[in-house]
């Protein structure tokens, strides 16, 4: 059914830590092999060890550059997979019903059976979540690990999606975003969590964690800046030549 | 957006024929026996031609019979169930023309109506998308609306009709034009919501995150035909509606009818693959691209 449940008894979703991830994409890999190798239609490769290698992917690593004001640079590696939005517009806009939110835990979900291919909730989706897999001709989207997220023949600290468990940093979390005593709503309260691109409406459940404010270098020296580094009795011909060209028109003084 | 050829072909060819199919069931055209089938294939073969072209840029055509379901969210299937009705009901109207000399005409004024809901299905899958600011406006379905009919007279000979509906296509596009190109910009999504970091200072996408490309930037980012798009946007509209007006507007004559229509269908898929081209899709904006 592409009606989207008025509530959802949980919203389970991933709580993801910007300051902390290194950018490794130990996340993506894990994914790859899990949904490789488990629900649903495997994730293809195309030309992978040619010239132009392409694939399906759940979960991808950006790394973006932001230059603050005043400052250096700073690296922010950003994982982005599904958000599993409260208003999901891939699910309303699928033709067949094979796109779907489940009303017990919110985790929206592909019947592989039922779709056509057609590709338009990877249109209605603004954060590029869902992939057309090139040699299924079905949608791939995370499914938050259903499979392993109950299943009882894991242990059951396995019992989290693939990319959390093999994360390094720690830098994800999961868990009911619905509930706000958790620990995941209580982290995110904590540190500020944010929607990507609240204005689109799409209710993401997935909340990202802003990286922390970078620390100010101390003052090693309080006369520091009364200090003139620059030697001005300079000799031999290294002198001679800063005088010599600074003299010329538009010369450095 | 990546300019599909079969979408292309779709939207241009299925909005011609239930452009004729509106003419033909309102009675503008009503021809019978020989001259009615000639009539009527023309517009199915325009109109399920274009619907079956559509169906190649699935994954899996043959589950298309699924689309007809959810009709009640999607406007894919709205626009599967209008097009079946819709040739359903002028197929037994046509039926009545061509077999038994009959007007039929509630039934004629129904499949009018069903074809007017069939383009505007069509035009509101594009309009109903939020991420592609382009795309979601009125002029998307009043600008398919129009050219599908204004078309539909072009081809069905009703020359007053079609001189009112082509100028008031080409004003429409226009306005499209001057008004789209700034609409990705004033609809507030940016690299800064995207990523939720702009509170730290200007964001670059420095790394992406494969070597390569993906689905998503063949789908959604599609720069290389954006280079020609003002000088294509000229010949498209000078195909479309200028040259087909100067025809209509000279003495009548089958050969000027013949080059209005020819020069107007292929200045439509001009228009169709800017239409596509030039829509910037906001997940672009990971990628710092657009």
């Amino acid at each position: 059914m592409t009606q989207l449940p008025a509530s959802t008894a949980k919203k389970l979703g991933l709580v993801i830590d910007l300051d902390t991830c290194v950018g490794c994409h130990a996340c993506v890999i894990s994914c790859k092999g899990w949904n490789t190798e488990n629900y649903g239609a495997p994730l293809s490769d195309q030309d992978a060890y040619g010239a132009n290698p392409s694939g399906t992917f759940l979960n991808r690593v950006h790394s973006y550059e932001v230059q603050p004001e005043a400052g250096t640079a700073q690296l922010i590696h950003f994982p982005k997979s599904c958000l599993h939005c409260e208003d999901a517009p891939c699910v309303t806009v699928c033709p067949t019903g094979a796109s779907y939110k489940r009303v017990e835990d919110g985790i929206v979900l592909v019947n592989e059976k039922d779709c056509i291919g057609c590709g338009l909730c990877a249109w209605a989706c603004p954060y590029g979540a869902r992939e057309l897999d090139a040699k299924e001709g079905v949608m791939k989207k995370c499914t938050l690990c259903v499979d392993r997220i109950y299943n009882e023949n894991l242990p059951e600290e396995d019992r989290v999606p693939a990319c959390v468990r093999t994360c390094p940093a720690g830098a994800r979390h999961f868990g009911d975003l619905g509930d706000a005593e958790s620990e995941v709503s209580q982290l995110v309260a904590a540190r500020g969590g944010f929607d990507l691109m609240p204005e689109q409406g799409t209710k993401p459940v997935n909340k990202y964690l802003p990286p922390r404010p970078k620390d100010v270098v101390p003052e090693f020296d309080v006369l520091a800046p009364f200090l003139d580094p620059v030697a001005t009795d300079g000799k031999g011909f290294a002198h001679w030549l800063d005088k010599a060209l600074s003299a010329l028109p538009g010369g450095a003084k | 957006m990546h300019p599909a050829k079969s979408v292309i072909i779709f939207t241009t060819f299925s909005g011609l024929g239930f452009g004729l199919l509106f003419w033909l069931g309102i009675g503008a055209i009503t021809p019978t026996g020989l001259s009615a089938f000639i009539w009527f294939t023309i517009a199915y073969l325009a109109a399920v031609g274009g619907l079956l072209a559509s169906t190649f840029h699935l994954g899996r055509p043959e589950r298309a019979i699924k689309a007809f379901s959810q009709w009640q969210t999607s406007w894919l299937s709205r626009e599967g169930i209008c097009a079946v009705a819709t040739l359903l009901a002028m197929a037994v109207y046509g039926a009545g023309l061509v077999f038994f000399d009959r007007v039929l005409a509630p039934l004629g004024w129904i499949g009018a109506l069903g074809a007017v809901a069939t383009v505007f299905t069509t035009s509101m899958i594009y309009a109903q998308l939020k991420t592609v600011p382009r795309w979601r406006h009125w002029t998307t379905p009043a600008l398919f609306l129009t050219l599908s009919v204004g078309g539909g007279a072009l081809l069905g000979g009703q020359v007053t009709e079609a001189l009112v509906l082509l100028a008031l296509a080409a004003i429409l596009q226009v306005y499209t034009w001057v008004t789209g190109d700034t609409r990705l910009a004033q609809s507030g999504t940016d690299m800064a919501t995207a990523t939720g970091l702009g509170h730290i200072g200007t964001i670059r996408a420095f790394e992406p995150p494969h070597t390569g490309t993906n689905y998503l930037m063949r789908e959604f980012i599609h720069v290389v035909g954006r280079k020609h798009a003002q000088r294509l946007r000229v010949i498209a509209a000078v195909l479309a509606f200028v040259l087909p007006v100067v025809c209509l507007l000279l003495p009548f004559s089958h050969i000027w009818g013949a080059l209005a229509l020819v020069s107007h269908i292929a200045g439509v898929l001009v228009l169709r693959w800017l239409f596509f081209a030039q829509a910037e899709h906001v997940v672009g904006l990971y990628y710092g691209k657009r």
